[in-house]
Parts: C-alpha cells; sequence; structure tokens
C-alpha cells in the first residue's frame, strides 16, 4: 500500500503539529505498548525500570519518535533513508518485525490522545499506511 | 475461559460508562471503514462509500455504528460467558455474513483509538491495557464459531 502524493502532503501537514510533541508522545507510546503488549519486554530486560514513565522508556521513546521524524523527512525515499536503520534492526537488535505493527498502533494511539481534533479519519488512514511503509523500510535488511 | 480480577472489571466499566454509543458508535465505524477500506465489501447496500465525505456524512454507517457498539454493551455485561453471549452472533458472521474475523481485530483498534480521543489522557496505560484485553477477548468469542 504505497504513499499518494495526497498520502506524503497529509502526514507532513500533521507532522508539522505533532513535532513539538514529538518527545512526549514517543515516550508514552513506548509505555503503553510495555504496558499493553507485555511480550515487547522481552527486548527491553537490560533496561531497570520498564513502568510507563520511566526515565528510560521517556528517553528511548523519544529517540525512536525522533527516528520517526527523521522518516517524514526522507518520506520519498524510505527505503534507502532508513536503510542504516534496518541494518540495526536486522542484524543488532533482531526484532520480530510483527512488532513494528505494535508499536504502530501505540504511536497513532497517542497521537490521536494528544491531537484529537486533527487525528481525523483521513489523516489517521496516511499515518497509519506511512508507519506501515516505515516498517516494511526497516524490514528490508532481515533477509 | 478468560479470567478477570476485580480491578480489571472496574476498569472495564469504568471506560464503558463514558462512552456515549451514540456519539461514539458512528465515528467508530466511518473511522474503520476509511483507513480499512477493504471492509467496504461487507457494505454494498449502504450506498455512497466512495469518499471519505461520504462515509462521514452516510446515515447507515452511523446507524450501524450504533448497533455494534449496543452489541458491545453486552460484552460489559457478560464478562464471565462471552462465548456464550456472542455464540449466535458469531456464527451469523461465519455463516451468513461471511465476514473475515480479521476484520474484528481491526475494528477492536478502532474502537480503542476513537475512545483515547474521547479521553485522553485520561485512558492511562494500565487502563488500555485493561481494555485491550478485554476487547481481544471479545474478539475472540466473535471468532469462536468459526470452524
Amino acid at each position: 500500500m504505497s504513499l499518494s502524493g495526497k498520502d506524503k502532503a497529509v502526514v507532513k501537514n500533521f507532522w508539522g503539529k505533532v513535532a513539538p510533541k514529538a518527545a512526549e508522545i514517543g515516550g508514552e507510546a513506548l509505555g503503553r505498548m510495555l504496558t499493553a503488549y507485555p511480550q515487547t519486554k522481552t527486548y527491553f530486560s537490560h533496561w531497570a525500570d520498564l513502568s510507563p514513565g520511566s526515565a528510560q522508556v521517556k528517553k528511548h521513546g523519544a529517540t525512536i519518535m525522533a527516528a520517526v521524524g527523521d522518516a517524514v523527512s526522507k518520506i520519498d525515499d524510505l527505503t534507502g533513508g532508513l536503510s542504516t536503520l534496518s541494518e540495526l534492526h536486522a542484524f543488532k537488535l533482531r526484532v520480530d518485525p510483527a512488532n513494528f505493527r505494535i508499536l504502530a498502533h501505540n504511536l497513532i494511539l497517542c497521537m490521536a490522545m494528544f491531537f484529537p481534533g486533527d487525528f481525523t479519519p483521513e489523516v489517521h488512514l496516511s499515518v497509519d499506511k506511512f508507519l506501515q511503509n516505515v516498517a516494511f523500510a526497516l524490514s528490508e535488511k532481515y533477509r | 475461559m478468560v479470567k478477570w480480577t476485580e480491578l480489571e472489571r472496574s476498569t472495564v466499566k469504568a471506560i464503558w460508562e463514558k462512552v456515549d454509543i451514540d456519539e461514539i458508535g458512528p465515528q467508530i465505524w466511518a473511522r474503520v471503514l476509511i483507513v480499512y477500506p477493504w471492509t467496504e465489501r461487507y457494505f454494498g447496500s449502504f450506498g455512497d462509500l466512495f469518499t471519505i465525505t461520504a462515509i462521514l456524512k452516510n446515515d447507515k454507517v452511523a446507524a450501524h455504528g450504533k448497533v455494534v457498539l449496543k452489541a458491545l454493551d453486552k460484552a460489559v455485561n457478560n464478562m464471565d460467558n462471552m462465548k456464550r453471549t456472542y455464540a449466535d452472533l458469531s456464527q451469523l458472521h461465519f455463516q451468513k455474513l461471511e465476514v473475515d474475523p480479521d476484520s474484528f481485530r481491526l475494528l477492536a483498534d478502532c474502537i480503542t483509538i476513537t475512545i483515547a480521543c474521547k479521553l485522553k489522557s485520561a485512558l492511562s496505560p494500565q487502563s488500555q491495557a485493561i481494555w485491550q484485553k478485554f476487547l481481544y477477548a471479545v474478539v475472540d468469542a466473535m471468532s469462536s464459531q468459526y470452524r
């Protein structure tokens, strides 16, 4: 489900609104993912505190959201733009790609929560497609 | 059978009390059809679903959203008995309506997201986890007669 010109415009426009709260949204989304989908905790056993609001969760959530923001700027070539990140996830982190969908759900939920008026079904559609394409680009180097 | 703690029961009920079926039902249904357009395959009789604007204005979409949320009320009140509560509906969706049960999961996610829009941070991470456990139990019950 590739991104149309309209999808890209919608995502960029919405990201413009989200950007100031990106770090907060990322931290919130990661905390919710670890709480609602406990199987994802298996990737973070080296952290002391996996509860929502913990310093490590907030920091890593902010890192993830910064990468999503970077992906927005590379929306015309996600596979090329995310190639290094894909190698990291494939060879070092070895995160099962099924988890990208789980994280996407929580990112979407938090974006809806922080921007209920702006996160219309139309925006939801384009953002959902965008995150799916990001996940696809991240899985590129897996095999 | 899914086991529920007292905290889980009270959390689900507390969230459900804040849901206005007439307000949120139509929003949820429109969201499912817009974000996952292949679900339109089941609604050939609903008229104009060709544009986002048409879906948002469609009376049959709105009415169906309310029907579905009213059916969810049954789950809130029968948490210990979901498979039996939904046996007939599950059979209907399988045999007669021929709905792919994966759609139930898509619907569940849209319900949670729409409720999150409404409740915002009042839906804490722990509440979200409990609510999703509840919805996935409903999805399970709705898929139970597919065999």
